[in-house]
């Protein structure tokens, strides 16, 4: 860049004496170019910009608003902040004193007017479930007015008050920022003097969940890749007229509403369905003993199975189309088996389109949540259902965030190693 | 697929083993959409063919689900079919007022998605662009991030959108888009970027900027050169791209079950609910149009995509 500090300079005579490349108004060249590239990008960038900002507003910030509380719950501090400051001012282990008693007294009091002892009451329910109850009840009592000793007045509305197990409960809330949803997210918690344990055995569902979700995941990753590869194999080396016929077949699946297949699934496989009456019509089995193939994980499997399907097929196929045939032909004329030249010359050459396809599968599968929904009965539930479930049932959202965080962390992870092996922009729609 | 004329017996045998195997995974992949049409006209409430659909008999088969399908919910769906009764399916019948839900929010989303995705498209495809790879990582990501997670971040989002504003001192509270039919357009046109993206990126990689060049240089000023010279030539991409979203939109659930309200009764919810509640032939019936729509938007796709492949043969590469 010449001069662009001064373009005054430019413009005298002094730029075309000392030799330089102008362009027909006197302008050095080069800065004529730096500005006029700068303006290209700064258009470029001008029409990129709507859309990023609206993906920004609409998606990136409520995604990260969201997982915020998996780790940020301000509703007991908020709400209690005498009895909050007191576990701020004293150590693990203290035991309540009559300053404690009077804070809880207070602020419980404060809550109850306020009408907020339900959003208290809520958080310590995640912690020690079954306590929301607790303060809703206590709230109500304390409002038609509480007379010190305090201690004696609050275990008289509720003996649960000396029950620790709360008063440790209460210190973890009182502190807006906790790492406790994702200790319990991997089945661990904080024992009474502050330390990480294992939950009990009963309750130890989220690795488990998390496992099956993978295990799960990589079969039908597996499984897709094992019906794909022939087929992607067929279309790409049958005449471009019969492939586009045959391709319809797997576009069709592609195109039809995730519901629909879902559905189709759930009334072939049922004890009553068309499944199991062919294999009763066929004597495979008596009719009394009609498989149970749904609500459960085989049918999260077979229905997953088969609407992932066309998103291995598709980047197979456009990676074997440019697969020059001639290789495999050189490599039976040099000797080699059908077999040695399949895995040793045809195989390789696909490992790109298996890899995109592989990774798609994979990605999308682990965060499935219809179908499981829908076919998956219990044992089928993966860990997206897992963080319905929080949203919707229990109402445990700083969880629900803690498992969400969990997974979208390994979804952003194998979408970066996407983009690092494939490229975002090499992805294919039919 | 030919056979080479040097194929020893094995190799023969395997050949057809091959086809036969392939014929199989083709079967698969189709006979469960197929299957339910038939099912569809069941005449009695299973899920199976019946002793008469097996022998053809008439009495087996009836159009009785797609009659639920447009009495649910009527007032009075027994009466004679006149005017009234039309106008009352029309205003009360279920699933009419879930179709015409479905068509509204995908119609405006749809539109939303095409118009941003393919300006950001014509930008990602210039030269130019700074920071292409991730900006395109982001705005790609709507597809990859699980719905579960998106529906989750949208139903906080939308139930106070201005919570951040709060930060920056101003006013935090501006009503709500969850429940309204702007909110659930805004969530399905985000979902739908992707695809729009996606496919008008790729018409674009064939496509011959000096065109663009060739018309400035002529005299054409931006705009006249982006609408008689650019967008003939991407418009099946663009075509493909706004059915992509569309389906998107046409076929969503997740976001719809977390921020609608009971107003923006979708087809894709009264069939959730439908499967979940009790599942009843009326869903086949649904299932069968729904089937039946996706084979003319894949037709169209098809048919824009050979036009768009020899647009493009037109224009030295």
């Amino acid at each position: 860049m010449v001069n662009s500090s001064d373009p005054q300079v430019a413009t005298t005579p002094v730029a075309a004496a000392e030799g330089r490349l102008t362009t027909a108004d006197g302008k050095p060249l080069a800065w004529s170019l730096a500005r006029s590239q700068a303006r290209a990008k700064r258009r470029a960038f001008l029409l990129v910009l709507p859309l990023l900002a609206f993906i920004l507003i609409t998606f990136v910030v409520p995604i990260g608003q969201m997982l915020q509380r998996s780790f940020y719950n301000a509703g007991f501090p908020a709400n209690m902040p005498e009895i909050s400051q007191w576990f701020a001012d004293h150590p693990r282990g203290a035991d309540p004193d009559d300053a404690a008693w009077t804070a809880l007294a207070n602020d419980l009091q404060a809550s109850a007017e306020a009408r907020t002892i339900g959003v208290v009451g809520t958080r310590i329910n995640y912690d020690v479930p079954g306590t929301r109850s607790l303060f809703t009840s206590t709230g109500r009592k304390v409002r038609r007015g509480i007379e010190p000793p305090y201690r004696e007045a609050l275990l008289e509305m509720d003996e649960d008050w000396g029950d620790p197990r709360i008063w440790s409960a209460m210190r973890e809330a009182s502190k807006p920022v906790t790492g406790n949803f994702y200790l319990a997210a991997v089945d661990r918690t904080r024992a009474d003097d502050g330390s990480i344990e294992q939950v009990e055995p009963r309750q130890r569902i989220y690795v488990m969940l998390f496992m099956r979700t993978f295990w799960l995941s990589l079969l039908i990753t597996g499984l897709t890749f094992l019906l794909g590869f022939p087929v992607a194999h067929l279309l790409a080396t049958l005449p471009m007229r019969k492939s586009n016929l045959l391709m319809i077949l797997v576009l069709l699946p592609f195109w039809t509403s995730l519901l629909v297949r879902t559905t189709s699934w759930m009334v072939l496989l049922q004890q009553q369905g068309v499944v199991n009456d062919i294999l009763v019509w066929l004597g495979v089995i008596g009719g009394s003993q009609r498989l149970q193939m749904i609500y459960n994980q085989t049918g999260t499997i077979i229905a997953m199975t088969h609407i992932l399907l066309p998103f291995m097929i598709l980047p197979l196929y456009s990676v074997m189309r440019t697969i020059n045939p001639s290789y495999v032909r050189a490599a039976r004329s040099l000797g080699a088996t059908s077999w040695t030249a399949f895995r040793r010359i045809y195989f390789p050459q696909t490992l790109p389109g298996l890899g995109a396809g592989a990774l798609l599968v994979f990605i999308l599968a682990v965060g499935y949540y219809i179908t499981p929904a829908l076919v998956g009965g219990s044992s089928g539930q993966l860990i997206s259902n897992m963080i319905a479930m929080h949203m919707t049932d229990t109402l445990n959202w700083s969880m629900a965030a803690a498992l969400a965080a969990l997974l979208l962390a390994s979804v952003l992870i194998l979408y970066w190693l996407y983009d690092r092996l494939v490229g975002v922009d090499n992805l294919k729609l039919g | 697929m030919a056979l080479p004329t040097y194929a020893s017996p094995l190799e023969r045998v395997w050949h057809y083993t091959y086809l036969v195997i392939c014929g199989l995974i083709f079967f698969f992949l189709i006979a469960p959409i197929i299957v339910i049409i038939p099912l569809s006209f069941n005449a009695e409430p299973y899920f199976t063919f019946t002793e008469k659909m097996r022998s053809f008999d008439p009495d087996g088969y009836s159009l009785r689900w797609y009659n639920n399908l447009l009495t649910f919910g009527m007032t009075s769906a027994d009466g004679p079919r006149d005017g009234r009764w039309w106008a009352d399916a029309w205003a009360n019948a279920k699933w009419v007022q879930a179709a015409k839900n479905s068509i509204i929010i995908g119609f405006f989303s749809t539109l939303l998605a095409t118009v941003l995705g393919t300006l950001a498209a014509l930008g990602l495809s210039r030269p130019e662009m700074p920071f292409r790879r991730p900006i395109m990582a982001i705005l790609i990501s709507p597809m990859i991030v699980p719905l579960i997670i998106t529906a989750t971040g949208m139903f906080f989002f939308y139930s106070n959108p201005c919570e951040l504003l709060g930060l920056f001192g101003l006013p935090s509270n501006c009503g709500r888009l969850a429940g309204t039919y702007l909110g659930v357009i805004l969530a399905h046109a985000t979902l739908g970027i992707p695809f729009v993206i996606i496919t008008v990126t790729a018409t674009l990689v064939g496509f011959d900027q000096s065109l663009n060049r060739a018309a400035a240089s002529l005299g054409a000023n931006p705009r006249t050169t982006f609408f008689r010279i650019t967008m003939p030539l991407i418009l099946p991409g663009v075509i493909s791209g706004a059915l992509f979203a569309f389906v998107t939109s046409f076929d969503e659930v997740v976001a719809v079950l977390f921020i609608a309200g009971p107003e923006q009764q979708t087809i894709p919810r009264q069939m959730w609910n439908g499967i979940r509640e009790q599942i009843s032939p009326a869903i086949l019936a649904v299932a069968t149009l729904l089937v039946l729509f996706s084979i003319a938007l894949l037709t169209t796709v098809e048919l824009l995509r050979r036009r768009s492949e020899r647009i493009r043969g037109l224009t030295p590469q």
